[in-house]
């Protein structure tokens, strides 16, 4: 049987489920805060699973598992960043957004500030965060259907990057939050199902013994027992262990400020309901990523030594899928096509809900803060501000299509790791400040966002992930520039470790350096309001 | 109707500030930041731990405990272990002690405002 044809077939599946879904959700929705917030009727455990959904994308499932499989235990700090990351949602952030806010992380700021500039920052940090992480999705799903389809060349990666930056438009504009939220949510489903599955098949062949599964793993990658410690990938140099250190930070600091995982916040009735929904994201990401290092760890060990040569040349994305077909009874057999188109349509619909939740906020936080408050003063109608959101989400998919396709052969796996420094350079500062701080401004504000995101944003410029890396043994360029073009002073690959602790004391200094009595007087307000929910925003029922 | 216009000068509403200042309160705001303000500092600080050793203690990361399984793996895993548990400590603690005293301040506001 060929797992080619059954893939695309179970790809097609898995977009039609969707497009009926979102169809389905958009008669269930009328007004703004359907649109922005799915009416915040949505349960805390909807929500958790939604939020897992939006949040473990085609780069934790497969890149993980991935560079677990080529590098051993260093990719292990990325499950558990991801994972630990969620703390500072569940403390801080997440149940005084629900009780401030509206629609987007400026809201919250808003409340006490003055609006016009601090919506204008908070609305350009959110579309520069999204379209970078938007960017590495759809770039990663051009490389990753064509590997998956077995089609090669740059017209599948082109129709590929096209397909899913029109679908995105479509689940955004016709079915809003809502459709959104229910395609994360059978996402979330398909991705634990799935991965569940391989685990159990993996674990099976060892007895359920993890040191033997550790053992083969270590023995089979060639590299022994320093496969199973840290440091094959990052204890190269001082340098390195420096880079390990800057992205372990932005990692842990950078989830709580993303714009696509704050606004998701907003969907549930109550704070209290906010506070479960991330209960229920922490216990499935946790699984999730225990299942990774299974994944990762399983492929190093059962894959031939040629499959494994496979999952090198691509970099390690092709480590689940090509474990799945392994388990499933190897290359050629019926159980092994199954599983492997399997776990290709499970991360197809991984990258869809990803860049649906990315475009939803993007376009969000362009229709309420820059349309309506920036450019209206807050007189725009509902009507005109929910068209303009519709227009920014295809302008946004415009943008990512055309910035995707002449990039889809640039390795832009950096992007992401960039997404979560800038989240927590210019958005976590300001959001921290805002709920614990009386004094904090919007000088600070502005301060923190613009100086975050710029430093963050300079220093990956001038970065080796930019120029200067020069060539891999095998002749590819490991920079994005040209070879011909070196601008990189900055050693380390992820800014994190200088534009995250720079983002804070702007915050700070702006703040000092200026008093605003009326953002101090409404801190009262704003505080208050966070803590009890008093005059919160109230689910809208139909 | 709660006024909840975009523009901040059309929100200030003094109840906020009898509520802010009311014995419930400010026993909810010790409450809350006695618990997140010390778990933020100690998750961070033991995740930071687990970073640093990877990177400068590779001799003790590599270990070995049980078989295969080195201090790196267990150090892993307890992080997962901890995040469950301070998730559940959260949990457990908010619905305890903090959610009573917001649920009344909540209803007193909503009393006020008759809504």
């Amino acid at each position: 049987m060929d797992h080619q044809v059954l893939t695309a077939v179970l790809f097609l599946a898995v977009v039609a489920l969707t497009v009926v879904l979102v169809v389905w959700a958009s008669r269930q929705s009328s007004g703004a805060a359907d649109f922005y917030a799915g009416g915040r009727g949505f349960s805390g455990f909807q929500n958790g699973l939604a939020i897992g959904g939006d949040y473990m994308s085609a780069a934790s499932f497969l890149g993980i598992s991935g560079i677990i499989a080529l590098s051993g235990y260093d990719g292990f700090l990325y499950s558990i960043g991801f994972l630990v990351a969620w703390l500072v949602a569940l403390l801080l952030v997440a149940e005084m957004l629900r009780n401030s806010g509206r629609y987007t992380m400026a809201d919250q700021l808003a409340y006490r500030m003055r609006q016009r500039p601090v919506r204008q920052a908070a609305a350009i940090s959110t579309v520069v965060v999204s379209i970078f992480y938007l960017l590495a999705q759809m770039v990663g799903a051009g490389a990753l259907v064509g590997l998956l389809l077995g089609v090669s060349g740059d017209a599948a990666k082109n129709i590929t990057i096209l397909g899913v930056g029109l679908l995105m438009v479509f689940y955004v504009t016709v079915g809003g939050m809502k459709g959104t939220t229910y395609v994360q949510i059978v996402k979330a489903f398909l991705l634990m199902v799935g991965s569940a599955l391989i685990v159990v098949l993996v674990l099976a062949k060892f007895d359920f013994n993890l040191s033997d599964l550790l053992g083969t793993a270590a023995s089979n990658s060639g590299k022994g027992q320093a496969f199973l410690e840290p440091g094959l990938k990052y204890g190269i140099s001082e340098t390195s262990k420096l880079d390990f250190l800057s992205l372990g930070i932005a990692l842990v600091l950078g989830t709580a400020g993303l714009p696509h995982i704050l606004i998701r916040f907003y969907t549930v009735p109550t704070a209290r309901d906010a506070r479960k929904s991330v209960l229920w994201a922490i216990g499935l990401i946790g699984v999730f990523y225990l299942f990774t290092l299974v994944l990762g760890f399983g492929a190093a060990a059962l894959l031939s030594s040629e499959k494994y040569a496979d999952v090198a040349a691509s970099g390690g994305n092709l480590a689940s899928p090509l474990l799945a077909e392994a388990v499933g009874g190897g290359d050629g057999s019926v159980g092994g096509a199954v599983l492997l188109a399997l776990i290709a349509a499970v991360a197809f619909a991984t990258i869809l809900a990803v860049v649906a939740g990315l475009t939803l906020a993007s376009s969000t936080s362009v229709a309420h803060d820059i349309y309506n408050s920036v450019i209206k003063r807050g007189q725009a109608t509902e009507k005109d501000e929910l068209k303009v959101a519709r227009l920014a989400a295809v302008a946004i998919g415009i943008v990512a299509i055309v910035l995707a396709i002449p990039a889809k052969n640039l390795n832009v796996a950096f992007l992401v790791g960039l997404a979560f420094a800038v989240a927590a350079s210019a958005n976590l500062p300001a959001i921290v400040y805002n709920m614990f701080w009386r004094r904090f401004n919007t000088r600070g504000a502005l301060w923190s966002i613009y100086g975050g995101l710029i430093s963050s944003v300079g220093l990956v410029i001038f970065s080796p992930v930019v120029s200067g890396k020069g060539l891999d043994p095998t002749g590819k360029n490991l920079s994005l520039l040209p070879t011909s073009i070196d601008i990189s002073w900055f050693p380390l690959e992820n800014p994190g470790i200088v534009s995250i602790p720079l983002g804070f004391l702007l915050g700070y200094l702006g703040t000092i350096s200026k008093r605003e009595p009326s953002a101090e007087e409404r801190y009262t307000e704003l505080e208050v309001r966070a803590l009890t929910g008093a005059g919160s925003e109230k689910a809208v029922s139909h | 109707m709660t006024d909840t216009s975009p523009d901040r000068t059309e929100r200030h509403d003094p109840v906020y500030d009898r509520m802010a200042e009311s014995a419930d309160f400010i026993e909810l705001r010790r409450r809350y930041r006695g618990f997140v303000l010390p778990a933020t500092v100690a998750f961070l600080v033991w995740y930071l731990l687990y970073v640093v050793l990877s990177n400068w203690a590779p001799g003790f990361m590599s270990t070995q405990v049980v078989g295969n399984v080195n201090i790196a793996l267990v150090i892993g895993l307890l992080q997962f272990v901890t995040t469950f548990l301070l998730a559940y400590l959260y949990s457990r603690f908010s619905s305890a002690r903090l959610d009573p005293l917001a649920e009344r301040l909540e209803a007193e506001y909503t009393a006020e405002k008759g809504r």
